[in-house]
């Protein structure tokens, strides 16, 4: 199976890197607030 | 004005416009294909009318032509909005238009012609898919782009669902189409039998699972809250989903390939990652629906919101039949039948259904400032402070009740100046009022949006308090 040669090391690759960003948008903050983005999505101003 | 609002909205519209056009060449293929398959005689004895060949055109059609287009679109419009800037680059922006067009042109000539790779979702020859790579790169790099750009902290989860999905056609993409070129117009895979079907497969599920489920919950995330006008039932869910669906996708391919070559064991993995996908499947299926909780009548008189419903639960029955179907012993049973070309078609039926509902209908409702009559009303009310939201909101609803559904609509939902636009555009009106557009009311940019949020003496807007 040559092929899983190729696509286990992407999946793991790609969990890491999944995992890697997840802690540094965590650490950015991007998920302290989870109440206010969902009702600000509201007001992002539909006049246009 | 605040030049950073000044969105790019030409592309959103050649994308929505397209959209609908492929939508109905690809349905249509598909209509016709459907009824060569009760009465073969309809090929006409022609070559390029036969199945084997107008099949891929419809798939590709619906998926690549309909369905992507539909994101660009889509994704082009929500990033502006929700990170309150103009996309990365206008001309990147365009190379992805007329890019895409060029690609599915090229589909629409060599399909019918027979030039084919032989890989299902993966067809077209290699020199379009080198061009399907340029503009992918062109796409992610416009969308991250307007991403770091950003002048709003926070990425609406919409945008996470729509960055998975770039990045995860990229990468697939290029895997499964790697070949050899052995003329321009054929070329042999890299990969051989089953390895062949693995890496197929890997593609194959996961290129239509993250265009048709990440990208489409991106889709979800943005428009049945603005379409609801309530926010998100649980954003929390929305991180936790986005989170568990990333971090378990990838491994579900291996379920088409049941009962054949491929080592037992890797199929059992397939149908295990199959299984684990019900639960973020269903997260994203849950909070859509639920959003719309507390304003259920609105189904009475919403035909956009009826839509997105039905489209939902299409996509929660789909989500719940394919790990059924990816369990071995079912799949015994309806492997090589039409129960699996049903599914995908219900599951490709989502998508549509989900653009219809999504991306073109709603757009007259968010391009018009009517929204606004209400939304600016609740602003103040809204600032910080959640809990009043409920007061604000039965406000909202009050005022529809108390006037009646006809008064309601002219005077919450309809603005006067879509007179002027409906003659000013003749007979493309329709067309365009279902599509958003700066240029269709003009000077309507003062407002700030998200800056504007602090302003307690923000816009207001009188029309909806009614006595």
């Amino acid at each position: 199976m040559e092929s899983l040669y190729l696509l286990i090391p992407i999946s793991v690759g790609l969990v890491f890197g999944a995992l890697w960003l997840f802690f540094k948008a965590s650490d950015d903050g991007q998920f302290d607030d989870l109440v206010g983005p969902a009702i600000r999505v509201l007001q992002d101003n539909d006049r246009i | 004005m605040d030049q950073s609002l000044d969105y790019n909205y030409k592309v959103v519209k050649q994308f929505a416009i397209a959209t609908i056009l492929w939508g109905v060449v690809g349905m249509l293929v598909g209509v016709i294909i459907a009824a060569q398959l009760a009465w073969p005689a309809l090929n006409l004895d022609i070559p390029w009318l036969t199945y084997g060949r107008l099949r891929p055109l419809h798939t590709n059609a619906v998926i690549f032509a309909f369905g992507i287009s539909g994101l660009f679109a889509t994704s082009y419009y929500v990033v502006q909005r929700t990170c309150q800037v103009r996309l990365f680059s206008d001309k990147l922006a365009a190379f992805t238009f007329w890019g895409w067009q060029a690609v599915i042109l090229a589909a629409v000539v060599t399909l019918p012609m027979g030039f084919t790779r032989g890989k299902e979702y993966a067809e077209l020859e290699w020199p379009i898919s080198i061009l399907i790579a340029l503009v992918w790169v062109s796409y992610a790099v416009v969308f991250f782009g307007t991403i770091v750009k950003r002048k709003v902290k926070h990425i609406y989860v919409a945008n996470w669902f729509f960055g998975g999905y770039i990045l995860a056609v990229t990468l697939l993409h290029v895997v499964n189409s790697m070949s050899m070129p052995a003329s321009l117009f054929k070329s042999y895979s890299m990969y051989t039998g089953v390895q062949d079907a693995m890496i197929q497969w890997w593609y194959g599920h996961n290129a239509v699972g993250f265009i048709l489920t990440a990208g489409y919950l991106g889709m979800v995330y943005y428009f049945i809250p603005k379409q609801a006008e309530r926010p998100v039932y649980s954003y929390k869910l929305s991180i936790v989903h986005f989170w568990a669906l990333i971090f378990t996708y990838m491994w579900a391919g291996p379920h088409h390939l049941h009962y054949t070559a491929l080592p037992d064991w890797a199929q059992s993995l397939g149908m295990v990652f199959s299984l684990i996908l019900l639960a973020p499947s269903w997260g994203g299926m849950i909070n859509g629906m639920m959003t719309l909780s507390g304003a259920w009548h609105k189904l009475r008189t919403d035909p956009i919101l009826k839509l997105m419903i039905v489209s939902l639960s299409f996509y929660g029955m789909a989500t719940f039949e394919g790990p059924m179907m990816s369990i071995k012993t079912v799949n015994a049973l309806s492997h090589y039948t039409d129960w699996g070309i049903a599914r995908s078609r219900r599951r490709t039926g989502l998508g549509g259904l989900h653009h219809h509902g999504l991306d073109l209908l709603p757009d007259p409702a968010h391009g018009r400032p009517d929204q606004d009559v209400q939304h600016q009303a609740d602003r103040p009310a809204l600032l910080g402070r959640h809990h009043r939201r409920r007061p604000v909101y039965r406000r909202d609803v009050d005022c529809r009740r108390d006037a009646g559904p006809d008064v309601a609509r002219s005077e919450c939902r309809r603005h006067p100046d879509l007179h002027l636009r409906g003659k000013r555009q003749g007979h493309l009106s329709v067309l365009r009022g279902a599509l958003p557009g700066r240029t269709a009311v003009p000077g309507r940019h003062v407002h700030h949006g998200l800056q504007r949020l602090d302003d307690p003496e923000g816009p207001r807007n009188d029309a909806c308090t009614h006595p």
